[in-house]
């Protein structure tokens, strides 16, 4: 297993999956079924990467909760990414100085 | 307004600054599972997509098949396609094949959420300026992040470790929080990554992802079918 393999296929199914569509694509999708699963993915799979990811992603299970309790307030209030991101990095960080 | 190069770069940059602080996330993270700092920032370079590398980061780390790889991808970016293909509803007469294989590479979600929310047809100039202030965030502060991960004390690079995945609890909790059918999507790829993760450990990070994500989206799409007009 290549390092070089890995990012080379990783960058061509990336690019094939955006460019295939946008370039051929001359009709809309008719299929109701299709379209409803193509409006969940996003959603699936950010949730699937997160959890149980997240709690691992400090190093320390403590400081990966506050941080996440922290992005799952602030992103309920509708607050930036941006916001979200650096407050959950800032509360970790916080908590990783007591524990 | 005229969509040209100069107002895409413009109307790209609060993108710009957006990625700058999530690819020094990933930068972080990408370090933290033992890549170089050229590395990471070739991954983003051709890649532009931040679910897309993560995941693909993780497969790195521990080795998974090429299969994976490329599955994985193909799933996380499905989502692409179907931006793509919304958008070709919006192109100016010019975007003729070459600008669309070129375009093509820069749509992501927040390129295609302004791109398809401005008025008027698009031209391939408006596109380009967007991408390249959007790439320039992107590549620029995975370069920071794992430059910065490789010389930063643990206490602060475990912390920063967080922000990808805050800002994915960013990008789901609002709309699940509006509609609860993608709420439901949600709590059903959630509970599955966590089985797959505690009784089903053999099963690796880029195929749990697919599986979970197939398995819920196809669930909710059989019991909550979107209203026409509604994606």
């Amino acid at each position: 297993m290549s390092i070089a393999v890995y990012i080379i296929l990783m960058a061509l199914v990336t690019y094939l999956i955006r460019m295939l569509p946008f370039t051929l694509m001359r009709k809309q999708i008719k299929s109701r079924f299709l379209k409803s699963f193509l409006y969940y993915v996003p959603y699936a799979v950010l949730s699937a990467m997160t959890v149980p990811a997240i709690f691992y992603s400090t190093g320390n299970y403590i400081t990966a909760a506050v941080g996440t309790a922290t992005a799952l307030i602030l992103a309920y209030l509708k607050k930036p990414l941006i916001v979200v991101a650096l407050c959950a990095a800032a509360t970790a960080f916080l908590t990783a100085l007591f524990v | 307004m005229k969509l040209t190069f100069r107002r895409g770069v413009i109307h790209g940059f609060p993108i710009c600054l957006g990625y700058l602080s999530v690819s020094f996330g990933f930068g972080i993270t990408a370090v933290a599972n033992g890549l170089t700092p050229l590395q990471a920032t070739l991954i983003s370079a051709f890649n532009l997509t931040s679910a897309g590398q993560a995941a693909g980061v993780g497969i790195i780390a521990t080795m998974g098949s090429y299969i994976e790889m490329v599955l994985s991808q193909f799933i996380i970016n499905l989502r692409y396609a179907l931006m793509g293909i919304s958008l070709t509803q919006k192109l100016d007469n010019c975007f003729i094949t070459p600008h669309r294989m070129i375009a093509a590479f820069g749509i992501t979600d927040e390129i295609f959420a302004v791109a398809y929310s401005q008025d008027g047809k698009i031209k391939p100039c408006y596109m380009y300026g967007m991408i390249f202030i959007s790439w320039l965030g992107w590549v620029g502060g995975t370069l920071l992040g794992s430059l910065a991960g490789t010389v930063l004390p643990a206490i602060i690079t475990g912390a920063l470790g967080i922000m990808l995945y805050a800002m994915f609890i960013a990008i789901v909790v609002p709309p699940a929080r509006q509609n609860g059918n993608i709420l439901f999507a949600v709590l059903i790829a959630t509970v599955l990554s966590i089985a797959c993760y505690y009784l089903a450990p053999f099963i690796s990070s880029g195929f749990a992802i697919i599986i979970c994500a197939v398995i819920a989206s196809t669930i909710a799409a059989i019991v909550f079918p979107v209203k026409e007009g509604e994606e």
